[in-house]
C-alpha cells in the first residue's frame, strides 16, 4: 500500500512544488516532506489549515437569542411540515421546499429562483445556514426566522401576505402552533389579504387594521417563521470524502489518505495555495460568511445589482430583527447588528461567500446562476474581470491590489481544482442538537 | 525602535501567509501591538481577548492609553477603522470603543475577523486637546494571531 500511494504522490508532489510556486512558501514544505514519511506531504501549518475546514470541528450553530424555541422538538415538527405546505403561497402551488427541494440539497438547480414569478437572484443552499449571522445572499436578514418570513410575501416567490398566512396557520396548524408559543393570537377583524408589503389593496388593507391587529398579525407571523427556522437549523451537511481525507492525513493513516485521488490532490493544493480560494472559503463550511465583490458579471447589464451595499439599511430598518418586538432577544444580545458595517465602500455590490460543501451538486453557480458550471467559475478567477458595479477585490495583472497576486492557473491545474472541489460533497441531514 | 521579528518566526509566518493567500504584507509591517501613536502624542496598546481572536467569532479587545510619560489618558474619544488592505474590504463588523474600563484602559467590543491574513486596525484619538492616531497590523491564523 505504501508503494502504492509514493507511486501515485510521486508526479504530484513535482507537480504539487510547481503548483504552489507562491515562491518561498515551500522551502519549508519540502523541508519537511523530506523529513516525514513520504505519504505525508503536508507541513504541520498546512495541515494545521486543512485541519481547520474538518467538518467535525464545525459547532453546533450558535444559539439564536431572538428565536427561544429554535430547539424544541415541536417547533421543528411544526416547523418541518411548513416547510413543505404549498397553501402557503398565493397559488397553492409553491412551499420553502418547491425551491429548496430536500432531494435537491434543498436548491433548484436553476440560475434564478423560479415562484409565482421569476427571481433576480440564485436560490440558496440552505443547509447550515444557521451558522450564517446574515441571511440571503446580500445578508438583509439578521436570522433564520426573519429570513423564511421574507419568501412568503415576496410578489415573485410565494406571493402570499401576512394576514393571509397566519389565517392558513390558525386554521390548519392551530394546535400544534399553541403548543409551542401559547394562544394563537385573535385574528377577529382582520381582512384576509392584508400586509404592509403588498400590493397596493394589500397594503391599503393594512393600514386600516387596528394597531392590535396588526401586532396579532405580526406575532402569529413572526412565530411562523420561527418555526419554519427550528427546522431549517437542523439541516447540515455530511462528510465528505475531503473530510476523510483530511482525516487521514491528521491521524497519519496512509490507507486513508487514497480517498483523494492524485488529481484532486494537486487541487486541494491549489485551494490552499496559489488559487487562493480558502481566503474566503474558509473553516469546516468553506465560507467565511462575509460578502466579496469578485467581479461576477451581472445577469442583466441593464439592471446592475448592488447587493450588500443596499442590505444594511433594510435590516437595520426591519421590524423583524434581533432588536425588534416580535425578537425574543434582550438587546444587548444582538451584537452582529449592534455591530453592523454600515459604511464599508467594499460591500458595493458585493455578495455572500457561498460554502462550497456539496458545491458540485448545485449548478449553476454564483447569485445569479450566471456561470454554468464549476470550470466556468475557476475561468472567471483566473480571468479576474473588472466589476460592472463596485470594485472587485480580485487582483487584476496590471495595477489595482499591486500587494495581491493574480490567480494564474494552467488549463490543468484549473481541471485539478475542479476534480478537487467535486471531493466536498457529502449527505445532507437533519441533526437535531440541542447544545 | 521596535523588537525585530526572530528570523525563524518570520520565515514561519511569511511561509504561512504565502500558504494561505499568496498575499505578501510589506516586508516591514510592523506587527507590534503597543507603540507610540502616530505624531508621539500618546503610547497605544491593544490587547487581544485572552481566550485568542479566533475567525468569525465577534470579540472584545482591549485598548490602553498613556501619554508618553506613562500616565494613563482617561475621557479619551477612540473611533477605529481597519480591514484588510489587501483586499479592499474593511471588518465585516463596525467595532467600537464602547467604555473606558478603568483609567486610561478602553473596551474595544465588535472585533471580528472573516478570514486568514493581514488585517490592520486604525485608531483614531482625541483626548484634551490632543488628537493622534495609531495603526496596528495583525495577520490572522487559523491557530489565532501570529506576531
Amino acid at each position: 500500500m505504501k508503494n502504492r500511494t509514493w507511486a501515485a504522490a510521486g508526479p504530484l508532489i513535482t507537480r504539487a512544488t510547481t503548483a504552489l510556486a507562491c515562491a518561498s512558501a515551500m522551502w519549508l514544505a519540502s523541508a519537511d516532506a523530506q523529513a516525514e514519511p513520504r505519504v505525508q506531504r503536508w507541513t504541520n501549518a498546512e495541515k494545521a489549515t486543512l485541519g481547520s475546514m474538518l467538518l467535525s470541528r464545525l459547532p453546533a450553530p450558535p444559539a439564536d437569542p431572538s428565536n427561544a424555541v429554535e430547539t424544541r422538538p415541536e417547533a421543528i415538527a411544526l416547523g418541518k411540515r411548513l416547510f413543505s405546505d404549498t397553501r402557503l403561497s398565493k397559488n397553492g402551488q409553491v412551499a420553502c421546499a418547491s425551491c429548496h427541494a430536500p432531494e435537491r440539497d434543498f436548491q433548484d438547480g436553476r440560475p434564478v429562483g423560479q415562484g409565482v414569478g421569476t427571481g433576480a437572484r440564485r436560490t440558496m443552499p440552505m443547509a447550515a445556514a444557521a451558522h450564517s449571522p446574515w441571511l440571503f445572499w446580500d445578508g438583509r436578514k439578521d436570522s433564520l426566522w426573519s429570513q423564511a418570513l421574507g419568501p412568503l410575501e415576496d410578489g415573485v416567490e410565494h406571493g402570499a401576505n401576512r394576514a393571509q398566512l397566519v389565517r392558513l396557520l390558525q386554521t390548519n396548524y392551530r394546535a400544534e402552533y399553541e403548543a409551542v408559543f401559547g394562544s394563537f393570537p385573535s385574528l377577529q377583524g382582520v381582512p384576509a389579504n392584508a400586509s404592509p408589503l403588498g400590493n397596493p389593496a394589500e397594503r391599503q388593507a393594512w393600514e386600516a387594521m387596528s394597531n392590535g391587529q396588526r401586532e396579532a398579525v405580526n406575532r402569529a407571523f413572526s412565530n411562523l417563521g420561527k418555526a419554519i427556522a427550528a427546522y431549517e437549523r437542523t439541516v447540515t451537511y455530511g462528510e465528505s470524502r475531503f473530510d476523510r481525507y483530511i482525516a487521514a492525513v491528521l491521524a497519519g493513516d496512509a490507507a486513508g489518505q487514497q480517498a483523494l485521488s492524485a488529481q484532486e490532490l494537486s487541487g486541494l493544493r491549489l485551494f490552499v495555495g496559489k488559487g487562493q480560494c480558502s481566503t474566503c472559503h474558509n473553516g469546516p463550511l468553506l465560507t467565511d460568511q462575509h460578502f466579496h465583490n469578485t467581479g461576477v458579471p451581472p445577469r442583466d447589464p441593464s439592471r446592475p445589482d448592488r447587493g450588500r451595499s443596499l442590505a444594511v439599511t433594510k435590516v437595520q430598518d426591519d421590524e423583524f430583527n434581533c432588536l425588534g418586538k416580535y425578537s425574543d432577544a434582550p438587546s444587548d444580545a444582538c451584537q452582529e447588528l449592534d455591530f453592523i458595517a454600515s459604511d464599508d465602500p467594499g460591500m458595493e455590490a458585493a455578495f455572500k461567500t457561498p460554502s462550497l460543501r456539496n458545491v458540485a451538486n448545485r449548478a449553476p453557480y454564483m447569485h445569479a446562476g450566471q456561470l454554468a458550471s464549476l470550470a466556468d467559475v475557476v475561468a472567471h478567477y483566473v480571468r479576474s474581470p473588472k466589476a460592472a458595479t463596485g470594485h472587485s477585490e480580485l487582483a487584476h495583472g496590471g495595477g489595482g491590489h499591486a500587494e495581491r497576486q493574480p490567480i494564474r492557473l494552467s488549463d490543468e491545474e484549473a481541471r485539478d481544482l475542479v476534480a478537487f472541489l467535486k471531493t466536498l460533497s457529502g449527505p445532507l441531514q437533519e441533526v437535531s442538537r440541542l447544545d | 525602535m521596535f523588537p525585530r521579528l526572530p528570523v525563524a518566526l518570520a520565515a514561519a509566518l511569511a511561509s504561512t501567509l504565502y500558504f494561505t493567500a499568496c498575499a505578501t504584507p510589506p516586508g516591514d509591517l510592523d506587527l507590534t501591538l503597543q507603540h507610540p501613536s502616530t505624531h508621539g502624542k500618546f503610547v497605544v496598546r491593544v490587547e487581544p481577548p485572552a481566550a485568542g481572536a479566533a475567525i468569525n467569532q465577534m470579540h472584545a479587545w482591549q485598548v490602553r492609553l498613556t501619554a508618553p510619560d506613562g500616565s494613563p489618558v482617561s475621557q479619551a474619544k477612540l473611533s477605529i477603522d481597519g480591514g484588510m488592505p489587501q483586499h479592499g474590504h474593511g471588518f465585516p463588523t463596525r467595532p467600537r470603543v464602547t467604555r473606558e474600563v478603568r483609567p486610561g484602559v478602553y473596551a474595544l467590543e465588535g472585533m471580528k475577523f472573516s478570514m486568514s491574513g493581514w488585517w490592520d486596525m486604525r485608531l483614531a484619538i482625541q483626548a484634551g486637546d490632543a488628537s493622534d492616531t495609531a495603526v496596528f497590523n495583525v495577520i490572522v491564523t487559523d491557530a489565532g494571531l501570529r506576531r
